[in-house]
């Protein structure tokens, strides 16, 4: 269980995230979507501790955050943001062993069980035939795919995904969310990501978080958030919901801009 | 891509030359000693009087001097192009150089009767001017490395104008201190080495524990924060101890300019990025630099000793400019 309980953030005295709350089960992806603006990122940031927040807690597996040294949180929650670079000449297996240092003391070295992990992340990550490649060299989704090796080497039980397909194009956004649904089911991580695509939101999570000025203004499943009155609400467009008999999850079809 | 072997002979070959190149230089100048008789005085209680006593007392402490300042610098650079993410800066952006030789001059020039407290008075003004720098370059989210380079410029521009205040103020007693200022090692003798030397082994040793630092925080702020580390507080040990390595240089022999920015850049290209190579590499190949660049000088215009750090100014500016029309920035 991981439980983000009435948060609040502020940025010079004003009020970004005002009480958020939503808890994600053991195993569950959740993806927050929302506007420009809306905060969904900064929930993200606050979460993964890299800005504060005033009030609430975030709880894992019955701990708050607040209570564990930085060290002890990073072998257990990673966050990955949209974009990262990498040193130009750094290669992918080096990366990914920086994975594994939360879970060494500030001598120790990497041992042999230390890069059994850096391989099986690899191999999780069909990385295994790149891995003395530089991160430079490879395309988007490539590298992309080797940060999240990277944040496997953490062994986290939450992995945070902050907007992961941005800056790549169908086919790789496609093959890294493919690879978090994989990893998720094959070891039960818990993911939480922050999407912008509202059919990728609804394709690859368990629940989805709508967030709309700083507030939660929806939590349910796909079917329950992806409604046309969500979208005109949140969105300001006008959409068509289609329910395909093979598929799930309901896919979302935008009209146009409500006028 | 560079091969981590491929980099281990590289800095074990650059070691070797330093060694070598410092032999050599024990040998040449005003009277040119062979380097048998070199390695007989240093290796053996030779009875050759006059060979031992240059070699002793002048070259010797010299040519150490220089190896261990250039080494110095160099890590010095190197450390704070990790922190602030940027490989332009170094001791001299910054301003840490300057503070610390303004602070020195005040010592030097208007109360030389307290001369020992140089190497203090170097960490402080060093200390100082990068306090500033974080100072003006602090967010709420951290340092950010334009602003500190920003603020670099400004701090340098007030201690320079304080040093040239100072020369103005205290221009009868200026001579004395013209050779410190343009970065001389001339007529600096085992008094110099010995006050270096001590602070320069903790440098370095606890230059080899921030290796890893170094390159956690290279993957970026969020990276290194997200695998657990504290960012801020590994920019300011780091900030801290390059200073220090800054400092005690600036206090033996004043200021000398782009060793710290361009032995950390010959390194990278040399063995990459990776610090497990790039802080031995600097620290080897700023010693053969330093090393070579004061020899140079005592040599190539002889009688006439000129600083190393001229030389170095001479020499260091044209690569600058050459890594610059490269885009190596």
């Amino acid at each position: 269980m991981f439980t983000v309980d009435s948060i609040s953030i502020k940025y010079e005295q004003k009020n970004i995230i005002n009480n958020f709350s939503f808890t994600a089960k053991q195993g569950e992806i959740v993806s927050i979507i929302g506007p420009n603006g809306s905060g969904k990122s900064t929930i993200l940031k606050a979460v993964s501790r890299l800005i504060p927040y005033h009030t609430g807690s975030v709880v894992l597996e019955g701990t708050d955050l607040k209570s564990m040294s930085a060290k002890q949180v990073a072998r257990k929650m990673c966050m990955l943001s949209q974009k990262n670079q990498a040193p130009s000449d750094m290669t992918v297996i080096d990366l990914v062993s920086y994975g594994r240092y939360p879970h060494k003391k500030w001598f120790e070295r990497l041992d042999n069980e230390d890069m059994e992990i850096v391989h099986w992340a690899l191999e999780k990550t069909h990385l295994t035939a790149y891995k003395d490649r530089p991160i430079v060299s490879l395309s988007g989704g490539e590298s992309q795919r080797a940060w999240i090796a990277m944040a496997l080497a953490q062994r986290p039980k939450v992995l945070l995904l902050d907007e992961p397909t941005t800056y790549l194009d169908i086919s790789h956004q496609h093959e890294v969310l493919e690879l978090v649904r994989e990893l998720n089911q094959d070891m039960g991580m818990t993911v939480v990501m922050v999407l912008h695509d509202l059919n990728q939101a609804s394709c690859y999570s368990d629940s989805v978080v709508v967030v709309q000025g700083g507030e939660k203004a929806m939590h349910g499943t796909p079917n329950q958030v992806m409604t046309t009155d969500m979208i005109r609400k949140v969105y300001r467009m006008d959409s068509e919901i289609q329910y395909i008999p093979t598929e799930k999850k309901p896919r979302i079809h935008l009209l146009s801009t409500v006028k | 891509m560079i091969n981590t072997s491929r980099s281990r002979i590289i800095v074990t070959f650059t070691l070797i030359l330093a060694i070598v190149a410092g032999i050599i230089a024990i040998g040449v100048g005003g009277v040119y000693i062979p380097i048998p008789d070199i390695l007989s005085t240093l290796f053996s209680s030779s009875s050759d009087t006059v060979n031992s006593t240059i070699i002793w007392d002048i070259r010797l402490p010299r040519v150490l001097l220089a190896m261990i300042i250039g080494a110095n610098i160099a890590i010095s650079g190197a450390l704070l192009q990790a922190v602030m993410g940027n490989p332009l800066a170094d001791p001299g952006l910054t301003g840490v150089t300057s503070g610390a030789a303004a602070c020195v001059l005040v010592i030097m020039l208007a109360a030389p009767e307290y001369t020992q407290f140089i190497p203090i008075a170097a960490f402080g003004g060093g200390l100082f001017a990068a306090s500033i720098v974080y100072a003006l370059a602090w967010r709420r989210s951290g340092i950010s490395p334009v602003t500190i380079i920003l603020s670099g410029v400004a701090v340098n521009a007030l201690c320079g104008g304080l040093i040239g205040l100072l020369t103005i103020m205290y221009s009868d007693r200026l001579p004395a201190a013209v050779q410190w200022l343009n970065g001389s090692l001339a007529a600096k003798g085992n008094n110099a080495l010995m006050m270096v030397l001590p602070y320069a082994i903790v440098g370095w040793i606890l230059s080899f524990f921030a290796i890893r630092k170094a390159n956690i925080i290279r993957l970026g702020d969020q990276v290194a924060s997200n695998l657990g580390e504290n960012v801020n507080r590994i920019r300011i040990l780091l900030s801290l101890l390059a200073v220090f390595l800054a400092a005690i240089s600036v206090a033996a022999i004043g200021m000398i300019g782009f060793v710290g920015l361009v032995v950390p850049h010959m390194a990278r290209l040399l063995v990459g990025s990776d610090y497990k190579y790039m802080m031995p590499m600097s620290m080897a190949l700023g010693a053969l630099v330093l090393l070579i660049a004061d020899t140079g000088g005592r040599t190539l215009f002889s009688p006439l000793d000129i600083p190393a750090g001229i030389l170095m100014a001479v020499i260091g500016a044209p690569y600058f400019l050459y890594l610059m029309r490269k885009k190596a920035f």
